[in-house]
Parts: C-alpha cells; structure tokens; sequence
C-alpha cells in the first residue's frame, strides 16, 4: 500500500506541474497588460514599467513561470487589481464557507443517492423504482442555478420557510446543499442502482439466498459492500464537480464564497484573484482524487481478503 | 500465400454485412426502449421547431414592450413578458437554435479535436501515449465548469468563446474514451492481419479502427451535448457567455433575476426548456448506450 501511495504522489508531480503552467499561461493570453490596467491608462510610461519592474513582467517567461510557482508554493499569488490588497486576503475568509459548501452537499448526495440507488435496485422494475429513477434522470438534467431560483420563490417567497440568501444558519444552508447536491445525488442514484443490479445477480448472492440468508442480509451484508466500490471512485469527481459548481449556487444565493469571488472578479477583470482561485480548485480536486483513489484500493483489499 | 491475400480480400465483405447485422440488431434493442425513442424524437422535433419556429411565431425575440412589461401567462403571452415586455414564448423559440447550436458545435469541436488525439495515444503508444495523457490529465484536474469559466475568463464573454471553453473542457473525455478503444481494437487478430498484408497507418485507423470505436463515443457525444447545454447555461446565467439581449435561455433567467421575486414566470419557463432539451438527450443518450453496448444484449 506504501508503494501504491508513492506511486501516486509521483504521478501526481505531472499533473500539479501542468496545472500551474496552465493557470499562469491564462494570465498571460489575457489580453492586456496588467502593468496598464494596475497604473490606470493615462499612466506615463515610467509608472508602467516600475509597475512591470515590481511585478517581475519585464523577465522572461520562463523566470516569470519559476517566480509564479515559489510564490503560489507560499501562497503568494500577488495584490489584487481593485484593492491592492494580497490576494490571499480575499480568498482565506472565503475558502471555508466554499469548502463546507461542497462537503455537505456531497454529504446530502452520497446519503440521497445511496437510498434511492439501494430502493430502487431492490424493487426493480416497480413503480417507486420508475418513480424514482425518472425524478433522478430530471435531477441531472435541471440546472443547478434554475433549481436555487425555484426553491427561493417556493420556500423564501411562498412559504416564508428558508432565508433567500446568505450563508451561516442552519435555516441558510438547506437551500444551497439541496442545489448543489441535487444532480450528485441524481448521479449517486443512478450509480448505485445499476451496480446493485450487476452485483444481486451474481452466482455468491444467488448462493447466499439459495443457503436460506435473509434478503436483507442478502442486500445490505453482500451485495452493497461490494455495490459501493464503484460509487466510491465518483465521489471524488463528484466532490470537484460541487466545488466549480459553487460558482452559480454562490452567486444564486448571494453567499461569499470563493465562487462568488471568481465571478465578481472575472466581471471585474480583477485576474489574479481568478487565477489564485482556479489554482487553488484544481489542487484541492487533485488531493481529493487522490484520496478517492486510495480510499477505493482499500476498500477493495479488504474485500480481497474477506 | 495467394490463398491467405483471398481470404483477407473476402474479409471486408464479411465484415460489411456484419456491419448491417449489427445496425439492425442496434435498431431492435433500441426500439425496445421506449424511453430513448422518446428522447430521440422529442430532439427530432426541437432541432424542427429550432428551425421552423422563427418563422411561425410572428413577434420579434427583441422587441421591446414597456407597456406590457412582466405581463404573467395568457392568451396573447404564453408564457409572459419579461421585464422588458419582450414575449417570453417568441424569445424561448428564438433561443432553442442558440441553445442546440452551442451543444452540438461543442461537442464536434470537441470531438474532431479529441479523438485524433486519443486514437494517436492509443495507436502509437509510447512517448506520445504518456504525452498526450499527461496533458489530458491536466485539463481533468480542472473540474466542472472551472476550465470553462477559466477559459472564458481569457477569452470574454460571448456565445463563441462558449463554444470553444466547452470544446475545450470536452477534449479529454473523447480522448479518453478513443484511446481505450482503441487499445482493445488494435490488436484484435484481424488488423494484426491487415497490418501485415501491408497497410497504412491511415488506411487501418480510417478503415479499420475509426468504425470499431464509434459506438462509445457516439454514446459519450450524446450525453455531452447535454451537459454542454447545461455549461453554457451557467456560463450565460452568470453573464459571461451570451449576453443580452440574446434570446440564449441562460441569458434569459440571468436578465429576470432581478424581478425573480415579482414575476415568478420570468425563470420558469427558460429554465423549463432547459430541463426538456437536457432531458431529451440525456434519455437518448441513456437508450444509445443501452442498444450499444454488448453487455447488455443479454
């Protein structure tokens, strides 16, 4: 396992080397000179190049890549355009808020997906295992940001239930995870059915119900231990998947978060703080990946050896 | 030798007819699912609609009615005015050919872009195999929407440059999905066979390969196209993909956000049609895979 895990850090040098050349080339195809828009366009040439001089853009690229990386190691990605402020600043009271986000609606997913995978695998072919998966299949095909919209005009402006923005209340967190979670959820379910199904059919759970063991030990000792190894490697691309989609859940629901950052800083054409964002997403997606991938070779062991 | 060039020349005619075999077991199993026959011919009728609609619907997407502005549903407005007494029905049918433009241009982009290069990794192996890998696992290290927006952050907000964010950000599935077919099909006896009677390269991949890899990336296609369509709604929706007063849906609930609260209508109904139109391909999408795929011939 030690090795499995060196092996995996290793490939993972590639990967991170990659994402950085391709987030500090975004910076570099934006069209404009940064130098320009920090000194404001009636700057005098002067100003410019010491602006240039300061941030490092009068060094060649390659150098100009190495000072982007030490820094971005530090978590130095420089000063905001609109602020002047460390780009960092923005992004620390943010971070959590996105973070907690995209965990409890993965959490919402694993644990919506999961039972109505399981129900619906169990009674195959039945009206809830129909209903069911018609109500996942519309779950993946609604956009997220419509969904938010039309639970904010049922429960904020209907029922009065649920506060239509902000984040921190108990009350303030159900209509965004359910946003957010839905369509994983929908993906989970639709998932965990057809594994189910692959699994109960095959000849140790025909053995198992052939010995007199009990349907649910059946499904819930036999079958979904081993139903749950696939589901597990989606739930990493899931985890990254509700990170990015902060981004529109954010911005329907006015929370300050790091996606709502990233878009107020795309309008505002403020890049540094987007290109610290996407690079921070990316590599946070890439742990998790990682640790996806290990938590699946584990599990898979164990089953191995059981 | 002349004995073994026969059999080879005779090869193709087999494999012809297989083929036709093949599309018409496709058919069968695919016509068993009601559902993908349902998507399949509810897209059929919005790519119709798509094109016919501007001319049966008599308003214009853009014009403007102060008057009548967040009129709710009737006789005259289907659907409502938005806020700026633009009909909403006239507008949505204006933007279904916006919205099926950007799925499918994506995704061919997309796919004429990543399946050269997933079938080469695939084919050639080696150094150019680890290459092109390691730069498709850069582009998956960006997750959902992230390499779009980022993309679109570069390039500025329009329907086009959506159109080539989401080209982009499809790249490594059709690569993907190409070079793992590809592996299982180069060295099936046959081509081995072919190989050695002298063929090239290309002939091979052109002839040989290309058809034997369709089924799973016409599959991937479908389904692509749907999240395509749900991106670039994002992507509008948050005002840096089409932007007003385009009729594209996204742009839409983007526009009546702010009336959300006194005209409930202004984002119900774009993002209805957004759910059909994603809907349809996704169970389209679902029945391709199921009529294509050899496990579930049983």
């Amino acid at each position: 396992m030690t090795t499995y895990i060196i092996r995996r850090l290793l490939q993972l040098i590639p990967v991170l080397i990659g994402v950085s050349i391709l987030v500090f080339s975004l910076m570099h195809l934006t069209p404009g000179n940064p130098a320009l828009i920090l000194a404001g366009e009636h700057a005098p040439p002067e100003t410019i190049r010491a602006i240039e001089k300061r941030l490092g853009l009068d060094q060649p690229l390659h150098i100009q890549y190495f000072d982007f990386l030490k820094n971005a190691v530090q978590l130095e990605f420089g000063t905001s355009m609109r602020d002047r402020l460390p780009v960092i600043d923005h992004i620390k009271p943010r971070i959590g808020t996105t973070i907690a986000l995209a965990i409890y609606s993965t959490i919402f997913s694993i644990f919506f997906g999961l039972i109505i995978g399981i129900i619906s695998a169990v009674r195959k072919y039945s009206f809830s295992d129909i209903s069911l998966m018609i109500i996942a299949l519309f779950g993946l095909s609604m956009p997220n940001f419509w969904l938010g919209i039309i639970l904010i005009q049922f429960f904020s402006l209907k029922l009065g239930w649920f506060p239509p923005s902000g984040w921190g209340e108990l009350s303030q967190i159900v209509m965004p995870v359910i946003t957010l979670g839905t369509a994983g959820a929908a993906i989970i379910a639709r998932m965990t059915r057809s594994s189910m199904l692959e699994v109960i059919s095959q000849d140790y759970i025909r053995t198992a119900r052939a010995k007199g063991v009990s349907e649910r030990i059946v499904i819930y000792r036999h079958a979904l231990k081993n139903a749950l190894i696939p589901v597990v490697t989606i739930v990493g691309l899931q985890f990254g998947g509700l990170l990015a989609g902060t981004v529109l859940t954010e911005s329907v629901f006015a929370i300050n978060g790091m996606g709502k950052l990233v878009v107020d800083s795309i309008t505002a054409r403020d890049f540094p703080i987007v290109q610290a964002c996407v690079l921070i997403i990316a590599v946070i997606f890439v742990f998790v990946n990682l640790i996806v991938d290990i938590t699946y070779r584990v599990l898979n062991k164990r089953i191995e050896l059981d | 030798m002349s004995q073994t060039s026969e059999e080879m020349v005779y090869k193709p005619k087999k494999t012809e007819s297989h083929r036709i075999r093949s599309l018409k077991d496709f058919y069968r199993r695919f016509k068993k699912n009601k559902a993908a026959l349902v998507g399949g011919y509810t897209i059929l009728i919005l790519i119709i609609v798509s094109i016919i609609g501007p001319f049966i619907v008599t308003g214009d997407p853009a014009e403007q009615d102060f008057a009548n502005r967040l009129a709710t549903p009737s006789a005259d407005n289907w659907f409502g005015t938005d806020h700026a007494g633009r009909d909403i029905f006239t507008r949505i049918i204006y933007g279904m050919k916006l919205t099926l433009a950007v799925g499918f241009s994506s995704v061919i982009l997309g796919g004429l872009l990543g399946i050269p290069l997933g079938i080469i990794s695939g084919y050639y192996g080696g150094k150019i195999d680890s290459l092109i890998m390691r730069v498709m696992d850069v582009l998956l290290a960006f997750p959902g929407i992230l390499l779009a927006l980022a993309i679109v952050s570069v390039l500025g907000g329009s329907l086009i440059n959506v159109i080539i964010a989401i080209a982009i950000f499809s790249i490594p599935g059709f690569a993907r999905i190409a070079r793992g077919s590809t592996l299982a099909t180069k060295n099936l006896e046959y081509i081995d066979a072919i190989r050695a009677l002298g063929a090239k390269d290309t002939r091979i991949i052109f002839r040989h390969i290309m058809p034997n890899i369709l089924s799973p990336l016409i599959v991937n296609a479908t389904l692509f196209i749907a999240t395509a369509i749900l991106t670039a709604a994002g992507l509008s929706f948050l005002g840096l993909g089409a932007q007003p007063p385009s009729s594209e849906w996204g742009a839409m609930l983007n526009g009546g956000r702010d009336f959300m609260f006194i005209a409930p209508h202004i984002s119900l109904f774009p993002g209805l049609a957004i759910v059909l139109v994603v809907l349809a391909f996704n169970i389209f999408g679902d029945g391709l895979r199921d009529a294509l795929d050899p496990k579930m011939k049983k």
